[in-house]
């Protein structure tokens, strides 16, 4: 019989865990369990930290991309199986390069961070804010019903429209945003890479249709109302004879035969 | 020279059969999963065979379809192998024992089920390779309206609806014609209601859905959809005895009735889909 090696004791000291410190203790908000009392808290304190960082956006502490991705893909099996839809924004800042150029790097790290933390005012703690990359951000908002998502990202575009972003002392600016977005398929599987291709369709339509706009996806949106329904088979379920009128000539029994004949 | 993706039936003639330039690629789908698409594509495809035309299915659900359980087929190269470029095109097609080709798409597909820019480029070469040796290609597709069942029926220039009249069955086949009208610009549609209790009730059901798509699709400027109702196939116990066997229904009960439905459906797709 092959017995179970005994779990192996981790010595701390004899782990290098001083450039994880650094990192976190340059980055983190929380501080870290002291190592003196409790070497297990410790060792998650700083396991849980590096988690933390490796899907934050250092700049503006929102989700980075691979956060978005592992969010997204979640997210559209969650819609495979609850059939609550699902929408992705995809937001661009309009003319960011003007402001790089114009007021420097600084200022423009400066205007991330406050559109980020605009965009975190403008959604429910459930979504998730992502940068993409540049002066891109994505937001996932799960169990987001077809109606509500031009109301959400007309709030995100205005609400950034109306931000004064003190770039520098006495240096007020404004920017803008492009939106585009798309529903999650309320159909079995597809990918969070199809998924931000239609939204970033649609961003790009926002764009070159003059951009600070909104461009939603519209297409996927298959919904059968009761309506609808009811004139497909509310009658059937009553046994209605007239289901049964119609019957075609060519459906009787001697067609059958006779093609069959042919068929043979 | 023998024709590689269509071996012939021993003793045929393949010098015969002129290589027609384009076959007619022809998407079975349903919207709602289990109301018999995979059973409907198997035995059409043998009634097509029979009446001498050169038939391939296609797993269209990248290995999520039932056709090998349908068909009691395992082969040993599918899909899969080509698309990993383990095996030729031609080595992963194979005879079904309704005498038309098969083209499986093996378990290992259900990682290619999702539809990147590099399957979907896979699977239009492989269907350029498969279409011109064949008269008509039937792509069995999955359940539901995924990305991967949209872009199969795209590839398709018909497209043939199987439903049930229950409710579910026709809420879903309703919900697939809307987006395929909407998305694919699809114009005429084919239907054919499998399981039906009562003659007369499949056509009944095309018009009803008909009647709502006017209402509540077509009432949109530029679309136009019209439904032709291709037939019923009746509910009857010896498909029940087919599946459990995993026999074709052509082959165990040819003269049932739901064979012989079959047999009609084939020879009005024929009409249809193939030009005199």
């Amino acid at each position: 019989m092959v017995s179970k090696a005994p779990n192996p004791i981790i010595e701390l000291q004899n782990l290098r865990l001083d450039d994880a410190r650094a990192l976190l203790d340059h980055d983190m908000v929380q501080a870290l369990p002291s190592a003196e009392e409790s070497g297990h808290d410790y060792l998650q304190g700083i396991i849980n930290g590096l988690c933390e960082l490796s899907l934050k956006d250092p700049l503006t502490g929102l989700s980075n991309r691979r956060h978005l991705c592992a969010v997204q893909e979640r997210t559209i099996d969650g819609v495979a199986r609850s059939g609550s839809p699902a929408l992705l924004l995809m937001l661009d800042i309009d003319h960011f390069k003007k402001v790089n150029d114009t007021y420097g790097h600084q200022a423009g790290d400066q205007v991330l961070r406050t559109v980020a933390k605009c965009l975190a005012s403008c959604v429910r703690p459930m979504d998730t804010l992502a940068r993409y990359g540049g002066e891109e951000f994505a937001v996932v908002l799960p169990n987001c019903p077809t109606s509500f998502g031009i109301t959400v990202a007309e709030r995100i575009r205005q609400t950034v429209e109306s931000l004064a972003i003190q770039v520098s002392p006495g240096v007020t600016i404004r920017v803008t945003v492009s939106v585009g977005g798309a529903y999650a398929p309320e159909w079995v599987r597809s990918t969070a890479t199809l998924w931000t291709e239609r939204a970033d369709v649609q961003l790009y339509k926002a764009k070159s249709e003059g951009r600070n706009r909104v461009s939603l996806d519209q297409q996927q949106e298959i919904f059968v109302s009761a309506e609808e329904k009811n004139l497909l088979f509310g009658h059937l379920a009553l046994g209605d004879p007239a289901w049964v009128e119609s019957v075609p000539s060519e459906m009787s029994g001697a067609s059958v035969h006779s093609a069959m004949q042919r068929v043979n | 020279m023998s024709d590689v993706l269509n071996p012939p039936e021993p003793g045929a003639s393949s010098a015969t059969v002129p290589l027609k330039p384009l076959g007619k690629v022809v998407a079975v789908t349903s919207g709602k999963g289990g109301v018999g698409k995979t059973f409907v594509s198997a035995n059409l495809a043998a009634a097509l065979a029979k009446l001498g035309q050169r038939v391939l299915v296609l797993d269209a659900d990248l290995g999520l379809a039932n056709l090998d359980v349908v068909l009691n087929l395992y082969p040993k190269i599918t899909l899969h192998d080509v698309f990993t470029g383990k095996a030729k095109l031609e080595e992963a097609i194979i005879r079904a024992p309704g005498g038309f080709s098969v083209l499986l798409a093996g378990s290992g597909m259900v990682e290619y089920s999702r539809l990147t820019p590099e399957v979907r480029g896979d699977f239009l070469r492989i269907m350029n390779g498969l279409v011109p040796h064949y008269d008509i290609v039937l792509l069995d597709t999955g359940a539901g309206i995924s990305d991967v069942v949209l872009f199969a029926v795209s590839l398709a220039s018909e497209v043939l609806v199987v439903a049930t009249p229950e409710p579910t069955s026709l809420t879903d086949a309703y919900a697939t014609i809307k987006v395929l009208v909407g998305q694919q610009k699809r114009q005429i549609i084919r239907m054919v209601i499998n399981q039906t209790a009562r003659l007369g009730d499949g056509r009944a059901i095309t018009v009803q859905l008909q009647q709502v798509l006017d209402r509540f699709v077509v009432s949109e400027p530029g679309r136009h959809i019209k439904l032709i109702h291709m037939g019923d196939i009746p509910a009857d116990p010896s498909v029940r005895q087919a599946i459990m066997r995993r026999q074709l229904l052509m082959q165990s009960t040819p003269g049932s009735p739901a064979a012989m439905a079959i047999s009609q459906l084939a020879l009005k797709i024929q009409d249809a889909v193939i030009p005199r």
